[in-house]
């Protein structure tokens, strides 16, 4: 017998392990080629954010000039300077900051109440409420938002907070549908004995909501209220509508970013160099989303966990 | 649970007091959908009927009957045009939304290195995609692929296709990260469904000698069908929805226009409703059955 292929065997199939895997691990082929295409699809989603943030730190000459591509000569941040006089940026941060964290508070609040009722209580018609919630998800704002802005002219509610305020108090905020079924969905999947448990011992129906189902919701609430400050802060359309004239967004006001700049500097007046660019355009851009960033890196663990736990599939 | 005796309220049965209650918790909602969506979109559709001009001291209405809907299906041109626009580019998004979105979220089910990281850069756009930085980058280029779109022999050959056939084409190659970017919520709602697959399945699988292949096609797919519906509609509505969608933006200028106004608005918004809701039973009808057949 020959002694040679039993050796020789083992090895191959070493090899074809390490390279294609086996049932525990993926192997060296699958690894390598899942990493590349992990960064470059990684890549294809940065761009536009690495785009923004290299040209909007070109001095003009950079701009003008074709060498330079992705890094400027210099650190220049006039162009932050200009943007920030531009933006207004701490009036229009703090109004921001105000028009997405009071409705996305209130939103979550009434939509964990909803969602509750929903998945706890049997009542006839339910599933037309439920097919009515997912209407308001479909409905597209502009056949709903001229009456409603007549409705508020006639309050003396446009320009005022509380026309975002008014309709999220009552379950209409924006995107509200999807945070009624994730408390919906949350609700569904708590085992019903700690509420029976506090029925027992005499709790009022609401006070079983208070005290029992509500903190254990607690990544719903994060999760919801995450969502819905993000989904406000970069909400233009109605935002315009309610609430031009009285309080200027951050993403309002980088809407006429043109306008505005042209007001401070004049075209006529200004040197060539202080004329509008893209950078100066783009380092507006920047500043928008800014906040957003600072907030999702703080809050990223904490969201993404929730996501895991919260479950949000509205089936 | 029937047998149980009602604590509190004695002289009422339980079905009573779960449709009393019930109710109770819902009832904020129900008055806020009568009074911020029901009324407003009935009095939209009624304006829609009517010549709408804002006067000094109030609305003036004089009835049209369809007169707007016709206007608008026949003698403007641009709106007839944006909207076939809107379906085409919504037909060419919805799938690349999807398939990506799943991908990724395949991706990001797995155990690797760098994990953390990866999820941090793909969940990012959630948080900034919005109407007006959408607009900036587009405007500066940098949501088309790299490279890609300006490269000569793409425009060559693209002018040589017919129109109906290259402007798909040239939407996918300037906005394809901006279609990317959209997809950031369907990967979670991929990954919390494909996180309730029951391992059991794949582990059974496996015993019986099915390869990582095989289970993906047979298990995970299967499973996740429900799901793919959820997001199709779920990208469908949030690309109709977009402020910086071109029809909302023509009927928001049409709104304040002088030969425009509320009424010829509001029956154009119905009309790119009904769109919108034909497109999500077209997905509809497209995703369900076929899953039917495959089982």
């Amino acid at each position: 017998m020959d002694g040679n292929p039993r050796v020789k065997k083992p090895d191959l199939t070493k090899i074809k392990t390490f390279l294609l895997g086996s049932r525990t691990n993926y192997g060296m082929v699958f690894t390598v080629l899942l990493y590349a295409l992990l960064l470059a699809i990684g890549f294809v989603y940065l761009y536009p954010l690495l785009f923004m943030l290299v040209t909007s730190m070109k001095s003009p000459t950079d701009l003008l000039n074709p060498m330079v591509q992705w890094v400027p000569t210099t650190l220049y941040l006039g162009n932050y300077e200009k943007a920030l006089r531009v933006l207004d940026y701490s009036n229009t941060l703090v109004s921001s900051i105000l028009v997405s964290v009071l409705p996305s508070l209130i939103t979550a609040a009434v939509c964990s109440l909803v969602g509750y009722g929903l998945a706890r209580y049997r009542f006839a018609g339910k599933n037309i409420i439920f097919a009515l919630i997912l209407a308001t998800f479909i409905i597209p704002a502009q056949n709903t938002v001229i009456p409603q802005m007549l409705m508020y002219k006639d309050l003396g509610l446009l320009g005022n907070i509380l026309a975002l305020i008014l309709p999220a108090l009552f379950g209409q905020g924006y995107r509200s549908a999807i945070f009624i079924l994730i408390f919906y969905q949350t609700f569904l999947s708590f085992p019903k004995v700690l509420e029976e448990a506090a029925r027992l011992d005499g709790a009022s129906d609401l006070r079983i909501f208070f005290q029992v189902a509500l903190p254990a919701a607690a990544p719903a609430f994060i999760i919801s209220i995450i969502f819905s400050t993000v989904w406000y802060w970069n909400e233009t359309y109605l935002t315009s509508i309610f609430l031009e004239g009285g309080i200027q967004t951050l993403p309002m006001q980088l809407g006429k970013f043109t306008q505005a700049y042209e007001n401070l500097y004049p075209p006529g007046m200004v040197n060539i160099f202080d004329r509008l660019n893209e950078a100066v355009k783009l380092a507006g851009t920047f500043l928008n989303i800014l906040p957003l960033l600072v907030m999702y890196f703080l809050l990223q663990k904490w969201f993404v966990e929730s996501v895991d736990r919260s479950g949000i599939t509205g089936e | 649970m029937t047998e149980r005796k009602p604590f509190r309220f004695k002289g009422i049965g339980l079905r009573t007091r779960e449709n009393l209650y019930g109710y109770g918790f819902v009832s904020l909602w129900i008055i806020g959908f009568v009074i911020f969506t029901m009324v407003p979109l009935v009095q939209t559709f009624f304006f829609s009927l009517n010549q709408v001009t804002v006067t000094a001291t109030g609305i003036d209405l004089r009835q049209v009957q369809w007169d707007n809907y016709s206007r608008a299906l026949v003698t403007d041109p641009t709106f007839v045009g944006l909207l076939i626009e809107y379906v085409i580019e919504t037909l060419v998004s919805v799938p690349i939304a999807i398939i990506f979105s799943l991908i990724i979220a395949l991706f990001l089910n797995m155990n690797f290195k760098f994990k953390g990281f990866f999820r941090t850069i793909f969940f990012l756009p959630v948080v900034i995609t919005s109407g007006p930085v959408i607009q900036e980058l587009t405007a500066q280029g940098a949501t088309s692929i790299p490279g890609v779109a300006n490269l000569g022999a793409i425009t060559e050959f693209l002018s040589t296709l017919p129109s109906y056939l290259s402007n798909p084409v040239e939407y996918l190659l300037t906005s394809f990260i901006q279609i990317l970017w959209f997809s950031g919520v369907q990967i979670l709602i991929y990954l919390s469904s494909l996180q309730k697959i029951d391992k059991s399945l794949y582990e059974a699988a496996s015993i019986d000698g099915a390869s990582a292949w095989e289970s993906f096609w047979k298990i995970t797919l299967p499973s996740l069908s429900t799901t793919t519906i959820i997001n199709a509609a779920y990208t469908i509505i949030t690309l109709s929805h977009f402020s910086e969608n071109k029809v909302i933006k023509y009927i928001y200028n049409q709104t304040y226009a002088v030969q425009g106004g509320i009424g010829y608005a509001g029956a154009m918004s119905f009309l790119y409703f009904f769109a919108l809701l034909l497109l999500l039973a077209v997905t509809f009808l497209v995703l369900s059955p076929r899953r039917e057949k495959r089982r």
